[in-house]
């Protein structure tokens, strides 16, 4: 194997590593879903998850973000759009929530809150 | 065939006649003179389809500036309907549907196209040069997001005379924005005029990061930049973060108002209190992209006239970073009263608290670059000290208004107005006319007349206290925003009337400005300036003036923060030899004027319905970008006989 | 580093992937915005249909290992270009295109489905963020798929040029950036869609 043709090895042993493990990040959550292996929140959790690190699989082995050898500009931008985006949509999330629920009619939300109590109780 | 297009649409009232009669007399006088003195050709070629940033600069700055003047007369009629006709029977001249438009006119252009105009023109003028570059990361890219820009505002110019303009403020809240309540055109030249203008700064801030990143001169780090390129590494995260934001959600509303989605109908599942958070995730850090550049030309303009290096470099890099980052924390303090409950408001209201404190870092830090040094109050050293004191005033109301318990109190009071206007006006504004006063002699080869600069600071410092002192009063005394009308009996009309009069001493202070540029313009020669006019820092007065068009004749390597000042003062500096070799230089192009003009088709005809010409002028845009990417002659070379011949015309010497 | 940058290809690729990188950082907060819409509409079905309702998995899983692949066949032609073998190239930039075309054409007949039911995205809240979401990506699709078709006419009429194989590195940072958009896509909205 001549020295030339190692970077492209190298390069097409990453594509076929990240194409599968990818691959089986995504059968792995289908089938955990059309088999209702787990309960809702749980099972939410799980594919959250598995969509996590398949984000990560692609972000090194198709898009490189690790490969380079001057300053990390793609890895320190991609971690500043990540924060700007987290803080952003869990935010919203968040707001969106409290907002929501406090518009709910008194009945609904004092029902709720006494099913909570109650649920604390251990009933 | 015209959509919902029809004679109507043509103005009906007095007012909105004389603004479009007025406004096209004004621009038929410029293409008459234009045409008598033959200058169409000169135009295109030497500054419509031209991709030097300075040039690009200088014709932001003109827009900038146009729309300054209508923003200005906006307000004006606020002020003379509040003060004059607002305890009145509501026979005024100005009617009541046309104040909402006035108002939401008002801050949009004002936000969208003064003071982001204003930004771009000053970021490309200055920061190519103080980075030692002969150029943007994407020339062509920065043409369009110029034409961007202008279309935009086209649209907003030709919502005056072509139908009507949004009533529901600057923002367009839904409900009163959705179809049902805003039925008419006016939200949708609105949503238009924002996304195409938006996307144009979306590039621009794509555009400027890459420079920043890639376009250094070789040596220089990035803590060796001037404070004002991290301001603007700061401002253009923003931008990239911030704008696509807004994109989403222009579009969103747009898509309830012409394909019947319900993101934010009050009917059918949507959720108008989403738009205002999404909104406002944007809104907050615009306000934060216009500020950071002012506070960068303060740390550019300070230790040049205090004679005194700038106190803090490490920790003014820092402040700037983390307001950059808390920016992104902050945005529910725009609408503590929607309901989001304690625990909610109390986050948000803390984490505006913590923002101020990095802006209290780089304020001490200029007082104390002063300490000790020469200062010299020439113009722009003024409108520092002016920024001092109205800035500082306005973030203290605005730290108040951050505890939650108090926003309840003055939240769309005209407090919350007085605020604002005081950050921006303080911040924004005064940061611009400063640099403004300290630039000038670089590109022109003179100076601003001094004295009627002062004559003009002392109207608009004065001017805007008793234009806006009153309204924080008015604001607790229960004086709510966008009032057209209120009862006589509530004892207001004596403090709209002091507002009104500070308008006019604000009035007084633009005729001074326009004055003085007319004035100093006719009076050049005696006001010449040198090259290096106030012994500056940075690389940007290491140029002659003229600039040559490709800024620099060489590129040798830089060595030290304030490079130039360390060229022309330190005992031992042996300056880098730099080659003079060929260089190659973008060719003009009509390509961002095209890209701009079929935006301003689109939009125009999204907004009438007109789906056939919509489609036909997206379809023209699609060839038009895929033409622009398959140029193949892009540059020109100047070569080295050219350079030598330049630097001898332009400096006197080899 | 006094080198003057004149036609300095390596450093055009640096300073136009940075560029082009910056963008699809920016296209993450447009699609993040989406994505919290979507989350926040979802239950707003307003006696419309559900997520549970109206997704089928295994159209969707279809989808995803389509689009997945064409991502791979994208990974292989960069490759190719690399070694700057041009009927590799070809081949594989064929293969991505005719993926990315099979994808499109079945998620625009589930759109035509929806609405042909009467579940279009005027019926609610929740649909609305549905269309918008996935047809903003299919939209950007869309769109790659006409910048392929250019570059390969570019292809066959030049051969690999630098200025190409700039703007193919471009492509595929685009392209893969737009499959790891689907992984969330069919994540967040397919299965949790299901799942809920």
């Amino acid at each position: 194997m001549s020295a030339r043709q190692t970077p492209q090895r190298s390069m097409l042993i990453k594509y076929i590593l990240g194409f599968l493990v990818s691959l089986t990040l995504t059968l792995t959550a289908y089938i955990l879903v059309s088999g209702q292996a787990f309960s809702g929140s749980t099972l939410v959790f799980i594919i959250g998850g598995l969509a996590l690190v398949q984000m990560l699989i692609q972000l090194v082995f198709f898009l490189h973000v690790t490969d380079e050898s001057g300053p990390r500009f793609r890895l320190m931008s991609f971690g500043f759009m990540t924060v700007t985006l987290v803080i952003v949509v869990a935010g919203s999330l968040w707001i969106m929530y409290h907002l929501n629920y406090n518009m709910m009619d008194m009945s609904s939300r004092d029902k709720d809150s006494l099913m909570t109590t109650e649920r604390d109780k251990g009933f | 065939m015209w959509g919902r297009l029809s004679l109507d649409a043509l103005p009906h009232d007095m007012i909105t006649i004389g603004g479009v009669v007025g406004g096209g007399l004004a621009l038929l006088a410029g293409i008459a003179a234009i045409t008598y003195f033959k200058k169409w050709r000169w135009l295109w070629t030497n500054w419509l389809t031209s991709l030097d940033p300075k040039k690009i600069g200088v014709m932001y700055l003109v827009v900038a500036t146009a729309m300054l003047l209508r923003g200005l007369a906006d307000a004006a009629m606020m002020r003379a309907q509040q003060a004059v006709f607002a305890t009145g029977d509501g026979s005024g001249p100005i009617s009541a549907d046309m104040f909402q438009q006035v108002f939401s006119a008002h801050g949009t252009i004002m936000i969208f196209f003064v003071a982001m105009g204003a930004i771009f023109g000053i970021l490309n003028l200055i920061l190519p040069l103080q980075l030692g570059a002969r150029d943007v990361a994407f020339p062509l890219l920065n043409s369009i997001s110029f034409w961007l820009l202008v279309a935009g505002m086209v649209l907003m110019n030709v919502s005056l005379a072509v139908g009507e303009f949004s009533t529901a403020g600057w923002l367009a809240y839904p409900p009163l924005s959705e179809l049902q309540y805003s039925p008419g055109t006016g939200v949708d030249y609105w949503i238009w005029s924002l996304q195409i203008a938006g996307i144009g700064s979306l590039l621009s801030g794509i555009n400027f990061l890459a420079t920043i990143f890639t376009m250094r001169r070789a040596g220089m780090t990035l803590m060796k930049m001037p404070v004002f390129a991290w301001s603007v590494v700061g401002s253009m995260l923003l931008v990239a973060f911030a704008f696509p934001i807004l994109t989403a959600t222009l579009s969103m509303l747009s898509l309830d108002r012409t394909i019947g989605t319900h993101f934010f109908t009050s009917d059918m599942g949507g959720n108008p209190m989403m738009y205002v958070n999404l909104i406002w995730a944007w809104g907050h850090p615009e306000v934060y992209i216009l500020v950071l550049p002012a506070f960068g030309i303060f740390s550019e303009i300070v230790p040049v006239f205090s004679k005194k290096r700038l106190f803090g470099y490490t920790s003014m890099v820092w402040a700037l970073m983390a307001i950059t980052v808390l920016s992104f924390t902050v945005w529910l303090h725009h609408f503590f009263t929607m309901g989001s409950g304690a625990n909610v408001n109390a986050f948000f209201g803390i984490m505006t608290m913590v923002i101020a404190i990095p802006t209290g870092v780089k304020i001490f830090n200029w007082l104390f670059t002063m300490y000790r040094g020469r200062v010299k109050l020439a113009t722009p050293m003024l409108w520092f000290m002016g920024f001092v004191v109205t800035f500082t005033i306005g973030g203290l109301t605005g730290v108040l208004m951050a505890v939650p318990g108090i926003d309840y109190q003055v939240h769309n009071s005209l407090f919350l107005v007085a605020h604002f206007h005081n950050v921006i006006i303080g911040g924004v504004v005064f940061g611009f006319f400063a640099g403004l006063a300290y630039w000038w002699p670089k590109f022109t080869g003179f100076y601003l007349h001094e004295g009627l600069g002062k004559a003009a600071f002392w109207c608009w410092l004065i001017g805007f206290l008793v234009a806006f002192l009153p309204l924080y009063v008015l604001g607790f005394m229960g004086a709510v925003r966008r009032l057209d009308s209120y009862d006589a009996s509530l004892g207001w009309q004596g403090l709209f009337i002091v507002a009104a009069v500070g308008m006019m001493i604000i009035l007084l202070g633009v005729l001074f400005q326009i004055t003085q540029v007319g004035y100093s313009i006719w009076k050049r020669k005696e006001l010449r300036a040198s090259s290096d006019p106030w012994d500056g820092r940075t690389f940007e007065w290491s140029t002659s003036t003229p600039i040559a068009e490709y800024n620099f004749a060489s590129l040798a390597p830089v060595m030290y923060r304030d490079d130039f000042w360390e060229q022309k003062h330190r005992s031992r500096y042996t300056k880098p030899v730099g080659l003079i070799e060929p260089i190659r230089v973008p060719k003009n192009t009509g390509i961002g004027v095209g890209i701009g003009l079929i935006s301003a088709v689109v939009g125009f005809a999204i907004i009438w319905h007109i789906w056939w010409l919509a489609l036909a002028a997206v379809i023209g845009g699609i060839v038009l970008v895929i033409t622009a990417t398959l140029r193949e002659d892009t540059e020109r070379i100047i070569g080295v006989d050219e350079i030598v011949a330049t630097e001898k015309r332009l400096r006197g010497t080899k | 580093m006094s080198k003057p940058r004149l036609l300095d290809q390596k450093f055009l690729d640096y300073k136009t992937s940075t560029g082009f990188w910056l963008y699809l950082m920016t296209d993450c907060v447009l699609f993040g915005t989406l994505f919290a819409s979507y989350i926040v509409l979802h239950p707003a079905t307003a006696g419309g249909p559900t997520s549970s309702e109206i997704f089928s998995l295994p159209m969707a899983l279809t989808e995803t290992i389509i689009l997945l692949t064409s991502s791979f066949t994208c990974g292989l032609a960069l490759l190719a270009l690399r070694q700057n073998s041009l009927r590799q190239l070809i081949i594989w930039l064929g293969a991505t295109y005719i993926l990315g075309v099979s994808f499109l054409t079945i998620e625009l007949s589930e759109f035509a489905a929806l609405v042909g039911d009467g579940h279009s995205w005027q019926q609610s809240a929740f649909l609305s963020g549905f269309f918008t979401l996935v047809g903003t990506h299919g939209l950007h699709i869309f769109v790659g798929l006409l910048w392929l078709l250019v570059m390969v006419a570019v292809l066959f009429k030049k051969g690999i040029t630098p200025k190409l194989k700039r703007q193919l590195g471009l492509f595929g940072l685009f392209w893969h950036f737009l499959d790891l958009v689907w992984v969330f896509i069919f994540t967040v909205v397919y299965l949790m869609g299901a799942a809920s």
